[in-house]
């Protein structure tokens, strides 16, 4: 006999989410995953002036702050036919890094960490010993015996005073946890040191954009002019500062992020087989070099693998109205005149609750029983995210991302079989951060050199009056957020938004399944999933949280409970 | 059958671990050193804390005397439509142990409600919390409440927003409402408001509600509002729309270091033309500065690096009510009765000196008398002379 489970909300995640499960034998055998919250975004946008679309869209989310504006800003740029200049290309490349070296650190120490470090083990840890660890895979400076000795000593007095805030429910104990506690005292005086790092690295979007979370886009650039002759302006102590910061990520990425997972990885290589779900990656890519509307200069390349056969990458037109189409079969809406399945151009987004009455115990699975809809590219069910990014890179024979990802396999001894897994959900976001890192820097020294070359424009004006556009005009904007494929879809009639559709990187994995009974990736990542305990689903969790879930963005709004995760984190 | 349910973190003898342990005579200045924060930097903390709230030098020894004997506040930090940029913001606070002080201060009571991982677990720990701190702890709420379809585009565990927000704020000592969702709805209730959205004044009545507005509100005024209940153990005084006056009685406009520009008459026509590189004032590309009442000007954002008219976008006037139905972003302010900026601006960008002083002395006076309407203060001994010269700065319309 089965054992239904009930995980809501699943905390550290951003975003309110439910988890139903099916549990036999000590296996998950079915999963159903919702999101319960819905704000109406897309019906707020018709009829406003597209050049403020980027605002509106921007507050889908408040944790990847920015990637909804970028794709905004793309797709009234594409609809009204704009290219921005080189430079306003850079700084948003520059944010766009600075982003994912945030929210990938956020998420591996903050949101992922504490399904695999056990905090109340780092007490039985010795400090001299960790120190000859710490050092023995990293030149990061704070290694010393005393100041592991300080962290735990710390750490004692925290829970002897019995105050242990977040650290008070976890799951301690539990025999999926398999550090060494020196390990783990390692771990917990990085988490420290993370917390206090991410306040620093957004600050190259406060410099650009004035404010995080949150920052200023502008449709044709970047609102930031530069003038290196000016103290009201871009200068040069603002870029030498941003230079700073980037370094400063960079290091930590490299000395204490990338270590740290090297580290822990080869006790978790089980995890290497659990988690894999769908059979099928995509990936819209990011990063140009040359241009939006240049897919072949991305530094992420665009693409899809069927089948975890990484000898094809097949095209993919977002375009295209018979490749993305979202589906609401098992989704609280209804589409006029009933169709299957709406490309998001022709898209509809009319709220129709169908569910249970709160307060209610059980969703009905069989029917509807979500807020996300079901997004497939012709057809299939795909999985997005850092670990698409670099499967697509790596099938595709990029040198970049091909070298990381083999660096890493090296460094793990491991075969790239072992990506298709939860572990390698969580190497690929580790991989890729580097990438970022070392990508920023050659933006930024880019964007020296044009400037020095005499190049200021950040803003082209051909565009920005309305009387300049088509009576008509449609648009997408790609882009890869950190948790993955992002994409708005614009119509433009007189000089308004007509339609607008947001179909994001959790839409993709978290959705129901579709009318064939599909599962998304979250549905089919947990098939298989050994829980020790059903009283204490870490293995349900560690899986999840691989994906970095964002209800907020899939639904177009946001909730519950990751904040959390983060605050209590604090605590110490 | 019915499926037997379980919850995770499902552990009751652990749930309770820290109520039923923590000391309750321990102060905050004890959870502070206890946690090797040292009293050189606790007091430093308290020096520049009492600035970020605007209390006089001599006010600084309260504080660190509150601070040093204060009982810790219980909190509870709750979540609704909202995007989660508000609690972002607030792991932002530049001051190195803000973050150890204010959200340990919190995080005890908002772990043991918050964290708990599920359902009913959380629900019961949740109503442990209430029951044992009844009319004691302070509501944090971040986000907004549909009220459409009996309030389904938000459920939490199966429990409407509503429902939670009611339930938890009947016994709250006050409740802080984070953010332009919280104080006036946001972005889900712009127009058409699909789903009702609701900010929580409108929800909840007969309790205290202190509006922290902005989108987010700035991690500095979130964490001084904080401070401010901590040491005075008095809501802080606020404005006619409940804003804390220590942080939303000036425009951004009157704080703006781009003000001179302004009135200069040297004007931003374009984005990144010769005057944007020059940093002029971006009144004419549509900056809602005067018209929004923040501490971007004086705080500013991230440890005071820049805000959003340094980096050269017009403010968009995220701390005010409605702000995302109040015209294009992009559109200059309309002129309005007793407002008049849009014709100074012009004024000014043409005229001689003598005619810009005059244009500049009218509209000072002018705003001033909208600023005293906007936050509540009573019309002082000069109200008169200020309600003449707004009724002569409406020209030939008095009556408008």
């Amino acid at each position: 006999m089965s054992t239904r489970i009930v995980v809501d909300p699943v905390t550290r995640i951003e975003g309110h989410l439910r988890i139903e499960a099916e549990i036999k034998d000590g296996k998950i055998v079915d999963a159903w995953s919702a999101g319960t919250m819905v704000r109406g975004l897309e019906i707020i946008l018709r009829g406003r002036d597209p050049r403020d679309a980027w605002a509106f869209c921007e507050r889908v989310c408040g944790v990847c702050t920015t990637v909804h504006a970028l794709a905004s800003v793309r797709a009234v740029e594409d609809a009204i036919d704009v290219r921005v200049p080189p430079n306003a290309e850079l700084i948003r490349n520059i944010m766009f890094c600075a982003q994912y070296m945030q929210d990938h650190v956020v998420h591996f120490y903050h949101l992922h960490a504490l399904d695999w470090v056990d905090v109340v083990s780092a007490l039985k840890a010795n400090p001299a010993a960790t120190s000859t660890l710490a050092q023995s895979i990293s030149h990061w400076p704070k290694s010393s015996p005393g100041y592991f000795s300080d962290i735990q000593k710390r750490l004692t007095k925290f829970v002897e005073s019995g105050q242990l805030g977040i650290f008070a429910n976890g799951y301690w104990g539990h025999p999926a946890f398999k550090l060494p506690p020196e390990a783990n005292l390692m771990a917990v005086a990085h988490y420290l040191e993370a917390l206090e790092w991410q306040k620093e690295i957004v600050k190259v979007h406060t410099i650009f954009g004035g404010k995080n979370p949150h920052p200023n886009y502008l449709v044709g650039g970047m609102p930031c002019s530069i003038n290196i002759n000016e103290a009201n302006a871009i200068n040069a102590e603002r870029l030498a500062m941003v230079g700073d910061l980037l370094k400063q990520g960079q290091r930590f990425i490299e000395q204490v992020y990338i270590p740290d997972v090297l580290a822990i990885a080869p006790f978790y290589l089980d995890w290497a087989g659990i988690g894999g779900g769908l059979d099928n990656y995509l990936c819209y890519g990011d990063l140009p070099t040359n241009g939006f509307s240049d897919v072949g200069s991305y530094k992420f390349p665009r693409g899809a693998i069927l089948g975890r056969n990484l000898s094809e990458v097949h095209p993919v037109d977002p375009r295209d109205d018979t490749g993305i189409q979202e589906f609401i079969d098992h989704s609280w809406y209804e589409y006029d005149g009933g169709a299957a399945g709406l490309h998001p151009w022709k898209g509809e987004t009319n709220l129709k609750y169908s569910g249970p009455k709160p307060p209610y115990d059980f969703l009905d699975v069989d029917a509807k029983y979500s807020w996300l809809k079901t997004p497939r590219w012709k057809g299939h069910a795909m999985e997005v995210g850092p670990l698409a990014r670099m499967l697509v890179g790596y099938a595709s024979g990029n040198a970049e991302i091909k070298g990381a990802v083999t660096e890493t396999l090296a460094a793990l001894n491991a075969p790239p079989s072992v990506l298709f897994s939860t572990l390698g959900r969580t190497a690929a976001r580790a991989i890729e951060s580097r990438l970022a890192a070392r990508w920023g820097l050659e933006f930024y020294d880019q964007l020296l050199a044009n400037i020095k070359a005499g190049d200021t424009r950040t803003f082209t004006r051909d565009k920005w009056e309305p009387a300049t556009w088509p009576a008509a005009c449609k648009g997408v904007g790609t882009s890869e957020a950190p948790r993955g494929a992002l994409a708005h879809w614009i119509v433009i009639n007189d000089k308004k938004i007509a339609n607008y559709q947001l179909v994001v990187p959790s839409t993709w994995n978290a959705s129901p399944r579709d009318a064939k009974g599909q599962r998304s990736s979250y549905e089919a990542a947990l098939i298989g999933t050994p829980v020790h305990d059903p009283q204490q689903p870490l293995e349900i969790i560690r899986t999840i949280h691989s994906f970095d879930p964002c209800l907020a963005c899939a639904v177009h709004l946001y909730e519950d409970n990751k904040e959390i995760a983060r605050h209590e984190l604090l605590v110490n | 059958m019915r499926p037997r349910r379980y919850f995770t973190r499902a552990r009751p003898q652990k749930m309770p671990l820290e109520l039923e342990t923590l000391p309750k005579e321990e102060t905050i200045y004890d959870q502070i050193i206890a946690r090797g924060v040292s009293r050189r930097e606790f007091l430093s903390f308290c020096a520049w804390m009492g600035a970020c709230i605007g209390v006089q030098a001599s006010g600084i020894a309260q504080v660190i005397q509150a601070l040093e004997t204060k009982k810790r506040i219980p909190v509870i930090w709750l979540h609704f439509q909202e995007c989660t940029c508000c609690s972002e913001s607030f792991l932002r606070s530049s001051h190195p142990i803000v973050a150890d002080i204010l959200l340990d201060k919190i995080s005890l009571d908002y772990t043991e409600t918050l964290m708990a991982a599920s359902g009913h677990q959380a629900e019961q720990s949740l109503q442990d919390t209430m029951a044992k701190y009844k009319g004691e702890y302070l509501l944090c709420i971040e986000g907004s409440v549909p009220l459409a379809e009996d309030g389904v585009y938000c459920c939490i565990g199966g429990k409407t927003a509503k429902g939670i927000a009611e339930e938890v704020a009947e016994h709250a000592k006050a409740i802080i409402a984070w953010g332009n969702c919280a104080c006036s709805g946001c972005v889900q209730a712009a127009k058409p408001n699909p789903t009702q959205a609701m900010p929580i004044k409108k929800i909840i009545a007969g309790k205290p509600i202190i509006n922290v507005q902005g989108c987010p509100p700035i991690a500095e005024v979130m964490a001084g509002v904080l401070v401010h209940l901590l040491t005075f153990d008095t809501i802080p005084e606020l404005d006619n729309l409940g804003r804390p006056k220590a942080f939303y009685s000036r425009r951004v406009h009157d704080t703006c270091y781009r003000r001179p520009n302004y009135d200069a008459g040297l004007f931003v026509e374009s984005f990144d033309d010769e005057n944007a590189r020059k940093g002029y004032c971006l009144y004419k590309v549509g900056c809602k500065g005067p018209t929004t009442y923040n501490s971007c000007g004086t705080i500013r954002w991230n440890g005071g690096v820049s805000f959003p008219i340094q980096s050269g976008h017009p403010c968009i006037g995220c701390s005010e009510s409605n702000f995302w139905d109040n015209g294009p972003f992009y559109q200059r302010l309309p002129s309005f009765p007793g407002f008049g900026i849009e014709a100074t601006a012009d004024t000014v960008g043409v005229a001689a000196l003598g005619v810009a002083a005059a244009g500049v002395a009218a509209h000072a006076v002018m705003t001033n008398v909208r600023k005293r309407h906007e936050i509540g203060e009573q019309p002082g001994e000069n109200a008169e002379k200020a309600d003449a010269a707004d009724a002569a700065s409406r020209g030939n319309n008095p009556n408008s």
